[in-house]
């Protein structure tokens, strides 16, 4: 009888503490497994990345040389180069700079130093470029195409593809700028007007130079992106086959993107290979400048 | 000492300035203006070409042959297939990605995945096209041999991907506001972390997510090259996501390949659908705004 009671009391908790375990096991697992499925998703990206890129090196190294740089786009692949395409995205790119910068730095420099942060013109100016920089990029092109090509007579050129794009990353380079500008210590500059210093001064003297590198990133980052965007420029013009080099920004043009597309659209299976191969170039380009902009930025992330 | 004529000399200098610098601020203004005025302005020409009626509820989209129709509607649930194709991917990935990024990530791991996630954002999205058609498409042919060359499926495929960094990005800022006052307190009560993150994490920030997942869906609505390359150019109504599609972003392009002089009802029809497209991204970015807005709590 002492036996058996002495013998329930060991056994009771057992079983209780073993139930525990069991619940307490499933919900562990249940942690654990739930880990594990979002460590596959963050992973997924690179994985896609890896393959992406071997695609791609598979597809268009072979077909990458010297030649394939110096030669004008051809109707047969063998013969085809991207010369046209690559001078025309500089000369973009070149033309999106002059643009955008002044104007995306300028506007940033407003908004943080001069403008009244209740006025109405703020406040518009705010949601503004919050809402432009939801707007599609070939939403652009047709304000491109209707106000560069038509109505201020630039028609299909460079300089009309140049604004359109400069149009298109002005929000990116502006909320970059306002982040630059706005991690200037606030003492600096309160040392400066102290000093008699006047606002534009103040700017030229002490924001900029300390805000430059931050500029700096924003713009290569933002200009990087106009330089892989093709839609916009479709709609404003550029065309495919461009067997010379552009001479103004007054000519007609082509660039990486629209070539690439153009090949990539033929059904010919070898300019599958011509457009890997200008796609190797394109991305040599830009992850150069996206990680120089990115060095730049851990350099002097204060 | 700066005599009065200096010192007035510099006053207006300053004032140039700041009249150039608010001349530059307006030009984003000055955009916006831009791109309702032209839009408006054709797509009021062209209703008075064609009817409002038929636009809307017209199955039958050839605008550039004739017999020209202008029925709206295949392009629309062509944009619509690939929206929520490409939010198969990207929602569901993203939103884990964020988490893992947020709540299970080290720092030193996130300096390394983060990165490459935004050198995944930074590729252009003809280069996704190429993706898609090159690799994408040939892959669901070996399982399904009946998909077309050019697919909804490879297309949204290729958009969800190019998305999923956008997603996963709002999603992880969104969680990491979160003060973690919060977490401590649940993890006083004995949930474990799987409970933490599922039940408190994600309800808190369950505004700011959402708000990432309308941004995403509008950004695949907006999306350009990668439907034009391996979506195809049908305008025939279709449902089947192995079969060719035209979405309006697709249409726009393949308009513009060709000839559209100003003043055409081709021209026009381009700047309809534009206006379209304009509206209806326009709509959902409010939105998202508002959701983040409407819930945004004091902690």
């Amino acid at each position: 009888m002492e036996e058996q009671i002495k013998q329930k009391q060991v056994d009771e908790p057992n079983i209780t503490k073993f139930q525990i375990d069991k619940s307490e096991k499933r919900r562990r697992l249940k942690g654990m497994l739930f880990e594990k499925i979002l460590f596959l998703c963050t992973i997924f990206g690179v994985v896609v990345l890896v393959i992406l890129l071997f695609d791609v090196f598979r597809t268009g190294f072979s077909w990458l040389d010297a030649d394939f740089i110096n030669s004008f786009p051809s109707r047969f692949p063998k013969n085809a180069g991207l010369k046209s395409a690559l001078v025309g995205s500089i000369w973009v790119i070149g033309l999106v700079t002059l643009i955008s910068f002044p104007l995306g730095v300028g506007t940033a420099i407003y908004l943080e130093e001069y403008a009244d942060k209740n006025s109405w013109f703020f406040r518009i100016l705010k949601l503004n470029i919050a809402n432009l920089a939801g707007v599609p990029s070939v939403v652009y092109g047709m304000l491109g195409l209707a106000v560069f090509v038509e109505f201020l007579g630039f028609g299909r050129s460079i300089l009309a593809g140049a604004a359109t794009l400069s149009l298109l990353i002005l929000p990116v380079i502006i909320v970059a700028a306002q982040e630059a500008i706005r991690s200037v210590p606030s003492n600096i500059k309160e040392g400066a007007y102290a000093l008699g210093a006047t606002r534009w001064q103040v700017i030229k003297g002490i924001i900029l130079p300390y805000a430059a590198p931050g500029i700096f990133t924003g713009v290569i980052l933002a200009v990087s992106r106009a330089m892989g965007e093709a839609a916009p420029l479709i709609l404003v013009g550029a065309v495919g086959y461009v067997p010379f080099l552009p001479r103004g920004p007054m000519d007609t043009f082509t660039v990486l993107p629209i070539q690439i597309f153009n090949w990539v659209s033929r059904p010919q299976a070898e300019f599958q290979n011509v457009a890997a191969a200008g796609i190797i170039v394109l991305l040599v380009i830009l992850l150069s400048t996206n990680g120089f902009a990115i060095f730049l930025r851990n350099k002097y992330q204060r | 000492m700066l005599n009065s004529q200096d010192k007035s000399l510099l006053y207006a200098k300053e004032e140039i300035i700041k009249w150039i610098l608010r001349f530059f601020a307006s030009v984003s203004i000055l955009t916006t203006l831009g791109i309702i005025i032209i839009l408006f302005k054709e797509t009021f020409a062209f209703f008075n070409e064609v009817s409002i009626i038929e636009f809307f509820t017209s199955a039958t989209w050839a605008p550039m042959i004739k017999p020209r129709s202008f029925g709206i509607l295949p392009l629309v649930v062509g944009t619509l297939m690939i929206a929520v194709g490409s939010s198969i991917i990207s929602i569901p990935i993203g939103l884990g990605s964020a988490i893992y990024l947020s709540e299970y990530a080290s720092k030193e791991w996130s300096k390394v995945i983060k990165p490459i996630l935004e050198i995944l954002a930074g590729i252009p999205s003809v280069v996704y096209g190429f993706f898609a058609l090159t690799f994408i498409t040939p892959l669901i042919q070996k399982i399904l041999p009946q998909t077309g060359v050019f697919n909804a499926a490879s297309a949204s495929i290729a958009v969800g991907i190019m998305i999923i960094p956008m997603v996963a990005s709002l999603s992880e800022d969104a969680m990491r506001s979160v003060p973690d006052s919060i977490r401590h307190g649940a993890y006083a009560l004995g949930a474990t972390k799987f409970q933490v993150v599922v039940k408190t994490v994600i309800p808190a920030a369950f505004s700011g997510i959402i708000s990432s997942f309308i941004l995403g869906i509008s950004r695949a609505i907006g999306e350009t090259m990668i439907v034009a390359i391996a979506a195809g150019a049908s305008s025939e109504l279709n449902l089947n996501p192995l079969q060719s599609i035209q979405t309006m972003t697709g249409f726009m392009v393949n308009a513009s390949l060709g000839e559209t002089p100003r003043g055409t009802i081709e021209y026009k029809t381009l700047f309809v659908v534009g206006a379209l497209l304009f509206v209806m991204t326009l709509i959902m970015n409010l939105f998202a705004k508002l959701i983040v807005q409407a819930h945004e709590e004091g902690y």
